[in-house]
């Protein structure tokens, strides 16, 4: 009991992560307008991406801008641990720009659908689908 | 539906809950993902690259491919919209509406004659029309400048301090979207029409392929900017530099005109007349 | 790394995701958006990822929201759930 508080207490980013990727994937399923779909799976995407961004935080330590590097005092010797890891942050900035690339064409789909049937909810889409 | 949804997501909550006793505690300096790749680029970024800002070192030019497909992403997304959205129709010359600024009267102008666009009396209107709006006119006509040269700095700036070509493109972008919003549509039309965004937006990714080609004919690697070091008179480390600082100008060029063209086709749905 | 900030802030995401999906009015949905995708970013800056913050807040609540409500704008604003 103990050791699962500690354990609670110590990982609370884990935790905002399991939720928004259990809100966004309830409105992805369950909503019937197209357009709250699109928001589900654009708050999926910034939950992964929170993810990835709080796996390269240190405690105390400095953003990934070595301070005064331009000048050219030689090669003072840059410690690795006083900085927090860069790689997942290169990552995750690829995939925003994916995610409003993506964003862009779902929302073209689903207005060339509204041109076509008149309606964004998908349980009328489905009924003028089978009268035609 | 909304039963079967609930399980669903409650099984997958559960999962991920099921696997984070395994996960290192937040903000552990021992932990897996600090300890193998990245000392090696916070370490020696500087020395092989003389760029202060890792992240930007290590997206332009350890992980330069990845950007080039992102880039080819991003303006494959704006073909794509303009695939789904434009509809093309011949410039109807049936009815044009015109209003004079300054009796408020409006004309319909049948089939053949137009007035020119730019003259003072009388305004091009389109079938839904709202008063002048002078604060938000004159406001976004003050700050719309100042916005493109914050732009402009954030992407010449992207090796000292955060930014980069992503962040001025888009930024430069949102300051074309602003003036579309705060005046018409067809006056943005008349600064940055379609033709001139796609072909800005090519220019970009062909200028990242390019500059990567150019290392490719002077000897190296795809994308090894070193080898630029002859045609750019320096030495390799600041050839360097200077490769990362042209592939960032491409791509924040790539990244505005596909933002504006975007914005163009949804806000018009593909008609390009009128806008929000 | 402070921990009050941090706990506030996550706070704060999960209401405006949970109040971006349950709004009826489309319009809404996409400002609340923009609210959370702000709120997002103040979060990654306090861990320290400053890039992909300004990213964030410059493409998220930026061009983002205005793609949501320009959609908005050309389709109905209605929504019966």
């Amino acid at each position: 009991m103990e050791s699962l508080l500690a354990n609670f207490l110590a990982k609370y980013n884990y935790w905002a992560y399991i939720g928004l990727v259990m809100i966004g994937m309830y409105a992805m399923i369950a909503k019937r307008n197209l357009v709250k779909k699109i928001i589900g799976m654009n708050i999926v995407q910034t939950a992964v991406i929170l993810f990835y961004v709080s796996i390269a935080a240190k405690k105390g330590k400095t953003i990934p801008i070595i301070a005064h590097g331009h000048e050219d005092t030689g090669h003072h010797a840059v410690q690795a641990l006083d900085y927090i890891s860069p790689l997942p942050h290169v990552l995750m900035l690829t995939a925003i720009v994916v995610s409003v690339a993506t964003l862009g064409v779902a929302l073209a789909l689903a207005i060339k659908v509204y041109r076509q049937y008149g309606t964004l909810e998908e349980d009328e889409i489905a009924m003028r689908i089978e009268e035609q | 539906m909304r039963f079967l949804a609930l399980i669903t997501i409650l099984m997958v909550g559960g999962l991920l809950f099921y696997g984070t006793p395994d996960f290192p505690a937040w903000g552990d300096p021992e932990s897996p993902a600090s300890l193998h790749v990245s000392p090696y680029y916070i370490e020696h970024a500087v020395e092989d690259t003389a760029v202060p800002n890792i992240v930007t070192a290590v997206l332009a030019d350890y992980r330069g491919y990845d950007t080039m497909f992102e880039t080819a992403v991003i303006f494959s997304a704006g073909i794509a919209c303009l695939f789904l959205l434009r509809i093309y129709r011949r410039k109807s010359t049936t009815t044009r509406l015109y209003r004079h600024n300054l009796t408020g009267i409006t004309l319909r102008i049948a089939k053949g004659g137009k007035l020119p666009e730019g003259s003072a009396e009388f305004e091009r209107i389109d079938s839904l029309w709202v008063p002048y709006d002078m604060i938000i006119k004159v406001t976004s006509r003050l700050v719309v400048p100042f916005v493109q040269l914050f732009a402009l700095y954030v992407i010449a700036h992207g090796h000292h301090s955060p930014g980069g070509g992503f962040q001025g493109g888009v930024i430069f972008g949102a300051a074309i979207i602003l003036y579309a919003i705060s005046n018409d549509l067809r006056r943005a039309f008349r600064r940055l029409n379609e033709k001139a965004a796609l072909l800005a937006s090519a220019a970009g990714v062909l200028l990242y392929a390019g500059t990567g080609l150019m290392c490719l004919l002077l000897g190296g690697n795809f994308l090894d900017y070193s080898k630029l070091a002859d045609l750019l008179y320096t030495d390799a480390i600041m050839a360097r530099s200077h490769g990362i600082l042209i592939v960032e100008i491409g791509v924040g060029l790539a990244v505005m005109a596909v933002m504006v063209s975007l914005y163009y086709n949804l806000s018009s749905a593909g008609r390009h007349d009128e806008g929000l | 790394m402070i921990w009050p900030v941090d706990l506030i802030i996550m706070v704060l995401v999960m209401i405006c995701g949970i109040g971006a999906i349950m709004v009826r009015d489309l319009l809404g949905a996409g400002i609340l958006f923009g609210a959370y995708s702000f709120m997002m970013c103040l979060l990654w800056a306090i861990m320290g990822a400053v890039d992909v913050a300004f990213t964030e807040a410059s493409v998220g609540a930026g061009v983002s929201t205005v793609f949501l409500v320009a959609a908005v704008f050309r389709t109905s604003r209605r929504t019966k759930d």
